[in-house]
């Protein structure tokens, strides 16, 4: 039996929220949870690697974990629709306002005391909502185990993964032992998408576990967001404004303006002379 | 036991391009330890590395720590995340900077974890506070804001920088730097990853970064069809295509166009942004622009109140106009 654990995020819809097409704002009453697109990926992974064994009459078994609001159980009713065979939330008040030292080492935590046994560790190369990409690496520094990011291809091989990714200009093929972590690259895995039936027969079955802070023998006194290493002591929005110039108006007229008034600008960037319209010695 | 002052930089040295990310933080470094004192130090670590010793002390490195050894030849996450860790231990130094490289975004968890201090992401800029300590300034996740966030006990203070967010010295050849040779650890531990093939493969184009005329469409585009516009205003004026992560998620254009925190940073002499409402990640990455036209249905997005130009207008109109345009005035 290969065991994989794939950690998974939820995440808000912000980026993705249509807009509205009269003010030209965001319609943020939409927002609403879903799998961090990076997480979805980790598991398609884990995904392809069962599909692959069981070709050849091997057992696989995935456990997706997400630590999270009691809202993030849809993500782990999506995913054992799409096919892991067993989710865990973690959730406590406790939890919230957590870093990435303090999500790893929670999830970290309960892989200790539940599945010490895996063989492969997934998850997403960076979360659409934070993207630090710290997570996975400081997951493996916690169990001690090796990782690698950004991979694009898995091989399985007798206690080690052979794996392909693209760093920093460099296309790498390495080998791994096991058990280890392995981060998914954003472009590689395509994810599969469930049908919402399905979501629903999921949802029926009711056997995502939840854990909290006291079943993970966590300090009476743990509280993540007074333990994160890190604080902010400030939020601000960016001061962006310029002195500049605002067209309004017909196109034709606004674009004539650009180039009466910027034309220079614009055709220096160009490497190519542009006719200063009909007035001669146009500034 | 109380440390020392200095701030040390990771040496990311690994092919030239990457490597201005070191010599960038080297040039921030050596900004803040004028006000904290302590010294500016840069870690190298690899085999034959005296050249890049030698260029970061021409770009403000004080002292150089080295490590030099044929076992260190391949850029390796376990080898050079035991040697960081067990160096601050024994140097202490009170800030350690990290390029946000891939590499370096692998090995700054990592060795943030071992030493159970904070880290914090792509910041933005860096600050010291009137306490003296490091503030970290990075985009807070999800809005439009910008956080300043400290690590107030644990040390180092930790934060991972994007390569282009600042600027590095003139190359000094006079500069003097101290430089500190130290023996590889007989206890290195045993490599559970194995290169087997590592191929230099710049398949992402450069040109975008290096473009004098960036055109930048978002969401407001409307649609992949219409966005292929862009693709022949480009063509007439020069220019190099980019967009936002909306675009790239929607696949309107491949994901190595994105411009911002989580792409490339850009500083052409002229940007036109085209429906692009200027959400802190993206504008992290244009502000270095020369000049930047705007298009934008609401006068109140961010992308145009920071334009030098800005259009209320549809941006599918206007950028068949600027082609119209253009076409009209070229000289034949
Ligand atoms: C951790 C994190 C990292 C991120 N990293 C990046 C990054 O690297 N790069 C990046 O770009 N984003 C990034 N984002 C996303 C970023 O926050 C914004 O969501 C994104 O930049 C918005 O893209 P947009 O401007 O195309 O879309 P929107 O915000 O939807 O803006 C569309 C704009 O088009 C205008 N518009 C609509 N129709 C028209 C029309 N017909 N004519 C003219 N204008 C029109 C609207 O008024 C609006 O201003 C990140 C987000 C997070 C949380
Ligand atoms: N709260 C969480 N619960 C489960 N997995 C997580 C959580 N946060 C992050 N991860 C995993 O770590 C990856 C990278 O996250 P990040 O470091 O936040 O960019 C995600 O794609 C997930 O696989």
């Amino acid at each position: 039996m290969f065991k994989i654990i794939v950690c998974i995020k939820q995440v808000p819809m912000v980026s993705e929220l249509p807009w509205d097409s009269k003010t030209g704002t965001l319609k943020r009453e939409l927002a609403q949870g879903m799998m961090d697109p990076a997480s979805r990926r980790a598991l398609e992974a884990a995904l392809r690697i069962k599909e692959d064994r069981a070709g050849e009459d091997q057992e696989t078994h995935i456990t997706v974990i997400s630590m999270g609001p009691e809202m993030a159980r849809e993500i782990l009713y999506e995913a054992k629709a799409l096919g892991a065979d067993n989710g865990v939330l973690l959730s406590d008040r406790k939890m919230a306002g957590a870093d990435t030292f303090l999500t790893s080492f929670i999830l970290a935590e309960y892989i200790k005391k539940e599945s010490p046994d895996f063989d492969l560790l997934l998850c997403g190369s960076q979360t659409s909502d934070s993207e630090t990409a710290q997570v996975g690496p400081q997951l493996a520094g916690e169990l001690l185990i090796p990782a690698m990011g950004y991979v694009q291809s898995i091989e399985l091989d007798d206690g080690m993964v052979r794996v392909q990714r693209h760093v920093d200009d460099f296309m790498e093929l390495l080998e791994m032992d096991l058990p280890g972590l392995l981060t998914i690259d954003q472009g590689a895995y395509s994810p599969r998408y469930v049908a919402l039936e399905g979501i629903e027969r999921a949802f029926h079955t009711d056997d995502i576990r939840t854990v909290n802070a006291g079943d993970l023998g966590l300090d009476r006194d743990f509280n993540a967001l007074k333990d994160s290493p890190t604080r902010i002591i400030d939020v601000y929005s960016p001061a962006t404004r310029k002195e500049n110039q605002v067209l309004k108006g017909a196109v034709k007229k606004v674009v004539g303006q650009l180039f009466d008034e910027y034309g220079k600008i614009i055709s220096g960037a160009m490497g190519k002379d542009l006719k200063t319209h009909d007035h001669e010695g146009a500034k | 036991m109380t440390g020392t002052k200095d701030i040390w930089v990771l040496g990311d040295y690994r092919n030239y391009f990457h490597s201005r990310v070191t010599l960038q933080i080297l040039a921030r470094a050596a900004g803040l330890s004028a006000k904290t004192g302590g010294r500016v130090c840069a870690l190298v670590f690899g085999d034959h590395v005296d050249e890049y010793v030698n260029e970061y002390i021409a770009h403000g490195a004080e002292t150089v720590y080295v490590i030099d050894d044929p076992a260190l030849k391949d850029y390796s996450v376990e080898n050079y995340s035991f040697l960081m860790t067990r160096l601050v231990k024994e140097f202490k130094p009170e800030t350690l900077l990290v390029g946000a490289t891939r590499f370096g975004q692998e090995i700054a968890p990592r060795v943030a974890k071992y030493l159970k201090t904070g880290l914090t992401a792509d910041c933005i800029d860096l600050d010291i506070d009137a306490k003296g300590r490091l503030v970290q300034i990075a985009p807070s996740f999800g809005g439009n804001l910008i956080a300043k966030i400290i690590t107030p006990e644990k040390r180092p203070q930790m934060a991972t920088i994007r390569p282009g967010t600042f600027q590095e010295l003139k190359h000094d050849n006079d500069a003097e730097g101290e430089v500190i040779r130290l023996p590889l650890p007989s206890d290195l531990p045993a490599k559970k990853i194995r290169c087997i093939r590592s191929e230099y493969k710049p398949s992402r184009n450069r040109k975008l970064e290096e473009a004098d005329i960036v055109i930048i469409g978002g969401r407001g585009m409307g649609s992949k069809r219409k966005f292929k516009k862009l693709f022949e205003l480009a063509e007439l004026v020069n220019g190099e295509v980019g967009a936002t992560r909306p675009v790239v998620y929607a696949d309107w254009i491949s994901h190595d166009a994105l411009v911002g925190q989580a792409g490339k940073h850009v500083k052409p002499r002229v940007l036109f942004s085209f429906g692009v409402s200027g959400a802190i990640q993206h504008t992290a990455a244009v502000t270095d622009a020369d000049f930047i036209v705007a298009i934008n249905k609401n006068p109140n997005a961010t992308m145009m109140k920071m334009a030098d130009v800005a259009i209320m207008a549809d941006a599918n109109q206007v950028c068949s106009g600027i082609i119209r345009a253009v076409k009209e005035k070229i000289r034949d």
